[in-house]
């Protein structure tokens, strides 16, 4: 079944700013989505418009099968946000915000304090369940927007850039626990601009730019479109010469390391034999994780060319 | 239809008003209380005393109705402008609008709350004056009426206003340029029966009059205005405010883009 079916979805501002070009977006129940994309690009007019806080010019929305023409009340069911922005009370405490989030959508206050403890405590804030919302670090208040989104126990999760500002720490458990709910069956939908996550965590992936969605593909398909791999190799002893390995670019970071962009047709078995022949010893490599980045870049990049930007 | 989860998501909402209001009385229902005091000893006591008889009443009995419409149409309007554009500054309206509540759930949980807050003011200047003066009450039922439709009209007022300000400026712009003058010039502090014949007529343009003198009349039973035309301007005010009040969170007027 498919989680959210998006067609020609337009949406002009009065301002005549035309934020989406008649997108067409397709994500399954269970997936984990990522929808990239510049500033301004329209990601989150889109999912602006999905959870009810933008109006459309045109073009169609379900969830779960619900349409958002008719069946706005459904939809919303099916939905929880974490926007991009903290847009809870400031003066309120986390556990009213959380439990008077359960009774916007109906539910009893005893089953809303038990899920809002529940929630708190999955997102390891239940202990700031006094303080009042304001008082929160950045991180903890990014985890307050989560519990929030969730007490209501949503079939699709739509987070808005949840780990912007967040430390790295942080984010690396906030990615363990959106892995979990996802596992648990809990579609997500995932906007952000640290591309590393989107590959850490999404297996299917939209990019938007200027409006128009430019690339949707699965996340495996997609890096394999990548011309160029990067690694960055740590040498046993400086070298006072970088030599020219064809197919690769090399970049000294540091007297004993540099960053190698392989090209796919290379092979990184190249790289090695040239090192080998060469005597220049590695003592450790690794994949630099941007694999991703360097494609969108490049996607957009493209994109602005052919417009002639 | 209405369902069971409605009525959650409006109780919700409600207490949420209530303790939004209740957490800072000291800036919510003080300030009319101790105007209110004011009023009564420089106008009531140390003046008023000088002024004589108003339609045969002591000048401090003729201010009480008038005084306590007064602070419930404040506090109604206040109420309602300051947290629903605080709401919409902060974003956090937007936690109500991606929740499966129709747009008259919401109207009506600010409206609860501007609501409330006149009654539990009216009540408390109420009995403030009761100190000055005493206080026979003609018509209880009609005050109560007259409280409640204030309450809503000018909680409606507050939400209208609210939905169009872009900043906090424009939510004391209005209470400051029309609804105090409206309130001054309505009656509270004198008949329009000592009016020249064509002031008396331009006071008849001034909505709030018709609130205060059916309030008057609830309390002391004497009006300047057939009581049908009274209720009849209230009325149709209250149903257009509600109904221009739907009709802009349906069309999401400054809270969608």
């Amino acid at each position: 079944m498919k989680a959210l079916e998006i067609k020609q979805l337009e949406k002009c501002y009065g301002n005549g700013f035309v934020a989406l070009k008649g997108i067409d977006l397709d994500v399954h129940e269970g997936d984990f989505f990522a929808l990239l994309g510049a500033n301004g690009a329209g990601k989150s007019t889109a999912i602006g418009i999905v959870a009810s806080l933008v109006n459309k010019t045109s073009g169609s929305v379900r969830v779960f099968g619900h349409d958002l023409d008719k069946e706005p009340e459904a939809v919303k069911r099916c939905i929880g946000l974490v926007p991009q922005e903290f847009n809870f009370n400031q003066f309120e405490n986390v556990f009213d915000i959380v439990v008077s989030q359960a009774g916007y959508y109906g539910i009893a206050r005893g089953k809303a304090l038990e899920r809002a403890e529940i929630c708190l405590k999955q997102l390891d804030i239940w202990d700031k369940r006094a303080e009042a919302s304001r008082m929160l670090s950045g991180g903890m208040k990014r985890r307050l927007m989560i519990a929030r989104a969730l007490v209501h126990e949503p079939k699709l999760l739509i987070l808005d850039e949840p780990t912007a500002g967040v430390d790295i720490e942080m984010r690396r458990s906030m990615w363990a626990f959106f892995k979990k709910i996802n596992a648990a069956g809990t579609t997500i939908i995932l906007t952000t601009h640290y591309l590393e996550e989107a590959e850490s965590l999404c297996r299917h992936i939209a990019i938007i730019n200027k409006g128009e969605v430019i690339e949707n593909t699965d996340m495996k398909g997609l890096l394999e479109k990548s011309v160029e791999e990067v690694f960055v190799l740590n040498l046993e002893n400086h070298v006072e010469k970088v030599p020219d390995i064809p197919g690769c670019t090399i970049c000294v970071v540091d007297e004993t390391i540099w960053q190698v962009s392989v090209r796919k047709d290379t092979g990184v078995h190249t790289l090695f034999n040239e090192l080998n022949n060469l005597n220049i010893k590695v003592t450790g490599i690794r994949n630099e994780f941007n694999r991703l980045e360097q494609f969108f870049l490049k996607l957009v990049e493209s994109k602005k060319d052919e417009i002639g930007v | 239809m209405f369902r069971k989860e409605y009525l959650i998501a409006l109780q919700t909402i409600m207490y949420k008003e209530m303790r939004r209001f209740l957490r800072i009385w000291v800036q919510t229902l003080l300030p009319s209380i101790i105007t209110t005091i004011l009023y009564f000893l420089i106008f009531g006591t140390l003046i008023g005393s000088r002024i004589g008889k108003m339609k045969g009443y002591d000048y401090i009995e003729f201010i009480v109705p008038g005084l306590i419409l007064m602070a419930v149409i404040s506090n109604s309007y206040s109420n309602v402008v300051s947290s629903f554009y605080s709401s919409k500054f902060q974003r956090n309206i937007e936690a109500m609008l991606v929740a499966p509540m129709p747009g008259w759930i919401i109207l009506l949980g600010y409206l609860s709350g501007g609501v409330l807050r006149g009654l539990i003011v009216g009540v408390l200047v109420t009995i403030v004056a009761l100190f000055f003066t005493d206080l026979h009450i003609a018509h209880p039922f009609m005050m109560i009426v007259v409280f409640l439709l204030t309450g809503i009209l000018f909680s409606s007022a507050g939400f209208i206003n609210a939905v169009y300000a872009k900043s906090f400026d424009d939510i004391s712009i209005v209470p400051t340029f029309v609804l105090t003058p409206l309130i001054y010039l309505g009656g509270v502090f004198y008949s329009i029966e000592t009016l020249p014949p064509f002031w008396q007529n331009v006071s008849l343009l001034n909505p709030v009059l018709y609130m205060i003198d059916v309030f008057r009349y609830s309390v002391l039973g004497e009006s300047d205005i057939p009581l049908q035309y009274g209720f009849l301007v209230i009325a149709l005010l209250v149903i257009s405010l509600l109904a221009i009040s739907l009709r802009l969170l349906k069309l999401g007027v400054g809270i969608r883009d």
